[in-house]
């Protein structure tokens, strides 16, 4: 844990927004220079407050895509027309604004590098963004243990970070990564073209005897089907950790 | 002149729900869903509620029992810490003041536990005298496993990880414990009009 958050409140602060990655049509990452920034666990997030100049403020939280080691706070965003929050983030901050953020909240959905046990991710969209940064921490620290990230995305232009996830697989020792296209199936591909069901996972999760930490981030539906399947494969409930987020928001 | 965000607009609320939402939340119309784990699956005939702890003699209900109990319907807003806001969402259920009719006990605070293993701690005033209730159905049905049922605590005036979710009964303590989210860097309280979200708020 972090020692600002065990030792006091968690205080609002400024990161420099230093450069943007577009990371699919409608969703970017946000690198953020923040000088006081106390570090963080990997899957945990941030709260972001936008101020209007009127006194106006709205709030949102966002996971945070960086490793603890990076020198640059990353937050990917999805743009949801209909929010408030993201369409801003993605389409109206530019690079240099400041944009006034305080964390890293959560202390549960975490992953800390040193677990010897297999690792599970299972994302859905921008629910891939904390087991993101789970594995960039992995790569940084250089953990062994068996990892597993199975992706479901709608189309192939939609899949988030897709570059560096090949890239880390291609380096990163012991990781595999399964990605599902929902709604295409584009000439040559190779991977699921289906929303995770029980033989997915029976073919991408290793077995309850293994025991591995399962991570599971997306939409709620997708997160309610792949923990329950889980839980009826045997898995222990309390291994399988989840993060949900609604179709609202924004 | 504080700081302002270049370029944000924002929505405004109209000052009608303004006076009902809490700083830093925003109001929605749908229902999101949240938790740390899988949806259990309850079977109701070995479901009990059970109150426990500093009370001289264990009192508990099997669903059939609990379901006899007279129950209330209730409107009200909920505040989740994730910033969204619900307002006018009706329950029914057995109000913890009917529960706790007639009960002794030397207990200030109370852990609040669940299937699955989720606990959350409230002081026993902020559960007693009308504030919180045991409930059932949602909108007139049965409360759907995703938000807690067959049954979950509902108390509305505090950030909404403090109704558990698929609740099984209250331990009576002398002490308060923190629950699972109060160790995990939210506040002990999480009373949203003081916007005590995290440790230190």
């Amino acid at each position: 844990m972090a020692r600002a958050a065990l030792l006091g409140r968690l205080e609002w602060q400024f990161g420099t927004l230093a450069e943007v990655v577009p990371e699919t049509p409608r969703v970017s990452s946000l690198y953020l220079d923040v000088p006081d920034w106390q570090g963080h666990l990997a899957g945990q997030h941030v709260d972001v407050r936008l101020t209007a100049d009127d006194g106006y403020q709205a709030e949102r939280s966002y996971s945070i895509a960086s490793a603890p080691e990076d020198h640059r706070l990353a937050l990917t965003v999805e743009r949801l027309e209909d929010g408030e929050v993201s369409p801003y983030l993605v389409g109206e901050l530019r690079i240099g604004d400041r944009l006034e953020l305080r964390g890293p909240i959560g202390g549960y959905f975490v992953w800390r590098g040193d677990e010897q046990r297999p690792l599970l991710l299972v994302g859905g969209g921008s629910g891939v963004v904390p087991l993101m940064s789970m594995l960039r921490h992995r790569a940084h620290v250089g953990n062994r243990a068996p990892a597993r990230l199975l992706f479901s995305s709608r189309t192939l232009a939609d899949v988030i970070y897709r570059e560096e996830l090949e890239r880390l697989a291609a380096s990163a020792l012991g990781l595999q990564v399964l990605h599902t296209l929902t709604r295409e199936k584009p000439a040559g591909w190779t991977g699921y073209t289906r929303r995770v069901d029980e033989a997915m996972l029976r073919e991408v999760a290793w077995p309850r005897q293994d025991a591995p930490d399962v991570f599971v981030c997306g939409p709620t539906p997708f997160v309610e089907a792949v923990a329950s399947l889980l839980v009826g494969m045997g898995h222990d409930a309390r291994s399988i950790k989840t993060e949900r987020f609604g179709a609202t928001g924004g | 002149m504080g700081f302002v965000s270049r370029g944000f607009k924002g929505r405004r609320r109209d000052a009608a729900s303004s006076s009902r939402v809490p700083p830093g939340q925003y109001v929605v119309t749908d229902f999101p869903v949240l938790s740390a784990g899988p949806t259990p699956r309850v079977n109701l005939d070995q479901w009990t509620f059970t109150i426990e702890g500093e009370i001289d003699e264990p009192r508990r209900w099997t669903w059939k029992e609990f379901q006899a109990l007279p129950a209330e319907t209730v409107t009200k807003d909920i505040h989740c810490v994730t910033k969204w806001s619900k307002l006018d969402t009706a329950w029914k259920g057995v109000s913890v003041d009917a529960l706790m009719d007639g009960v002794e006990t030397a207990a200030d605070y109370t852990t609040v536990f669940s299937d699955g293993g989720y606990t959350t701690n409230l002081a026993l005033e902020d559960i007693t005298g009308g504030k919180a209730w045991v409930v059932y159905e949602f909108d007139g049905q049965p409360l759907h496993p995703e938000h807690g049922g067959p049954v979950r605590f509902l108390v509305p005036h505090l950030y909404f990880w403090k109704s558990a979710k698929w609740v099984r009964g209250i331990r009576l303590q002398k002490e308060e414990h923190p629950g699972f989210w109060e160790s995990n860097g939210y506040h002990v309280r999480g009373d949203p009009w003081r916007e005590q979200r995290y440790w230190g708020d």
